[in-house]
């Protein structure tokens, strides 16, 4: 069956942009970039924080004597090097330690009376992380002082949450969708209705419903492209807006949270995405409404 | 103005079998009475009958059934030799093909051309719009409506509305034409205008059915035969008043 070409498309009065439904897809699509986003954000997060310090355990040793302190972070260290499943030991330097403690403690505060902690950053593999009783055991032999803090225990909550924020942003994602087809069926039907004359008319001409589908299809396709693009140029405002508020504050975790450059792809093939559904949601629609018609 | 181009040449059908063919046919509009009852005739296959009868005999009902815009309550219709009543629906689009309708109201689509309504039968059939304009153009001449190509309906009056409609209906060069009324808009002249272009349509093998009040139609077409229906049944069942009276100088 040939398709209905270009002299054909005027079978059906123009006047795409005139109505409501390509404003209210362009509203859709604005949100659903927007709750897409933020799921991919706190996806592209959650993975790098798993990847940073999700395997990664700190050794503190607790001891007021900083010659005993020093000789027993050397003594973990040299005695976690050899274990399976260790991949780097980072003795962190007093330093750092210092820069970390300095916004309570005010400047110079190591270099007093007071005894800070030595620190040994400790990079695990996942199947090494699971199991930390040998490297505990390993610790603890080598300096009584030192307790082992697992950095994946106290992220858990926060890793919780990411969580649940990504499934929620996925959730609002699927009901965007739902609601977009919504939309459409609601058009498709109006315009079944507005057009009723003209398909009564093409149908006794011998026109098939797949014939008659496609006319409405293309017009609701143009809606759905009109809206996408609308809805995804003013939600990418949006994010990128964000993006440099979020980078101008310096935060790691916040930082963390923005889009990366890959979800940018699957943010832009939304709005094809919205089209395609437009036209499937309008041909079976349409499909269904004539087939209950002679 | 002869017809001279090719879209009447496409298709000649050899006369004989009957092209329609009712049987104990009723057709009932929801829960009400039979608006058409035991209707059992046949249309030979090149013939050129008109269909009269008073208003409300139900003439347009039966040309529903013609043209496949109803299904009947109960009996059996075939058309082209196929039982239509229980055809599936996705192959009706290829028979209401082979079918010209002239509808009581026109019913021309309203943001088109005339151009583009009297086209629209051969669109819907994929002729290819380079294909389009000389047969569209030609039969707009034959109307009379070859300087109102590009008017939309709403700017044309009754009569051209009909010929338009008319255009519409026979530029597929179908295998039967169901006219309804096809007439009543226009005057005695270009009556016999259309009416001869129905017969010429005819002579090259298309059935041709014409419900009409104007009995005087029937003396144009001398070999034309006469359906009465009379409250929803065919008044002349022997087919005794099938055949007009003759002009007086046929």
């Amino acid at each position: 069956m040939r398709k209905f070409g270009a002299a054909e498309r005027g079978l059906l009065p123009e006047g795409r942009i005139a109505g409501p439904m390509p404003w209210v897809i362009a509203i859709m699509m604005f949100l659903t970039v927007l709750a897409a986003a933020a799921g991919l954000g706190l996806a592209g997060a959650a993975s790098r924080l798993d990847e940073q310090i999700g395997t990664r355990i700190t050794i503190q040793v607790v001891e007021a004597n900083p010659d005993v302190r020093r000789a027993q972070a050397a003594a973990a260290a040299a005695a976690i090097r050899s274990l399976p499943g260790v991949i780097n030991v980072r003795p962190v330097p007093d330093s750092e330690v210092q820069a970390l403690l300095e916004p309570w403690l005010g400047a110079g505060s190591l270099d007093s009376d007071i005894p800070a902690p030595a620190l040994i950053d400790v990079d695990l593999t996942p199947e090494a992380h699971r199991t930390l009783d040998g490297l505990r055991q390993a610790v603890a032999a080598a300096a009584p002082a030192a307790r082992v803090d697992d950095n994946g225990q106290w992220l858990a909550p926060l890793a919780s949450l990411i969580g649940a924020l990504k499934w929620l942003a996925a959730g609002l994602v699927l009901l965007m969708v739902g609601a977009t087809a919504a939309t459409v069926v609601l058009a498709a039907r109006a315009a079944l209705d507005t057009h009723r004359g003209t398909i009564e008319i093409l149908h006794l001409m011998g026109a098939t419903d797949v014939q008659v589908a496609r006319l409405f299809q293309r017009r609701i396709a143009l809606d759905a492209l009109f809206g996408g693009l609308v809805g995804f140029i003013l939600a990418a405002f949006v994010l990128i807006g964000i993006g440099n508020r979020v980078s101008a504050l310096g935060s790691e975790l916040l930082g963390s949270a923005t889009v990366p450059a890959p979800a940018w792809g699957i943010l832009v093939a939304l709005p094809a995405f919205g089209v395609l559904l437009a036209m499937l949601v309008a041909r079976l629609t349409i499909l269904r409404a004539l087939g209950r018609m002679l | 103005m002869p017809l001279q181009n090719d879209w009447l040449g496409r298709r000649f059908l050899g006369a004989g079998g009957s092209i329609v063919k009712f049987e104990n046919v009723g057709l009932r509009y929801g829960t009400g009475a039979e608006t058409l009852s035991d209707l059992a005739f046949s249309l030979r296959e090149g013939g050129f009958y008109f269909l009269t009868g008073p208003s409300g005999a139900g003439k347009t009902s039966l040309l529903k059934l013609l043209y496949l815009a109803l299904r009947p309550s109960r009996g059996l219709i075939r058309l082209f030799g196929e039982d239509i009543v229980t055809m599936p629906r996705g192959r009706l689009p290829g028979f209401r093909r082979r079918i010209g309708v002239v509808f009581q109201d026109f019913r021309l689509v309203p943001h088109l051309s005339t151009f583009d309504n009297v086209a629209l039968p051969l669109r819907v059939a994929g002729v290819e719009d380079k294909d389009l304009e000389t047969p569209v153009r030609e039969m707009l001449a034959w109307v009379g409506l070859a300087d109102r190509a590009s008017a939309r309906p709403a700017t044309l009056s009754g009569g051209e509305q009909q010929r338009v409609a008319i255009a519409r209906a026979v530029i597929g060069r179908p295998e039967l034409l169901v006219a309804d009324e096809p007439t009543g808009n226009v005057d005695p002249e270009m009556a016999r205008r259309l009416l001869y272009l129905f017969d010429s349509l005819n002579k090259l093998g298309t059935t041709v059915i014409v419900a009409t009040h104007d009995l005087h139609l029937l003396t144009e077409v001398p070999r034309s035969e006469m359906l009465r229906l009379d409250r929803g049944q065919i008044a002349d069942p022997t087919g005794a008043l099938r055949h007009p009276p003759k002009r007086p100088n046929a």
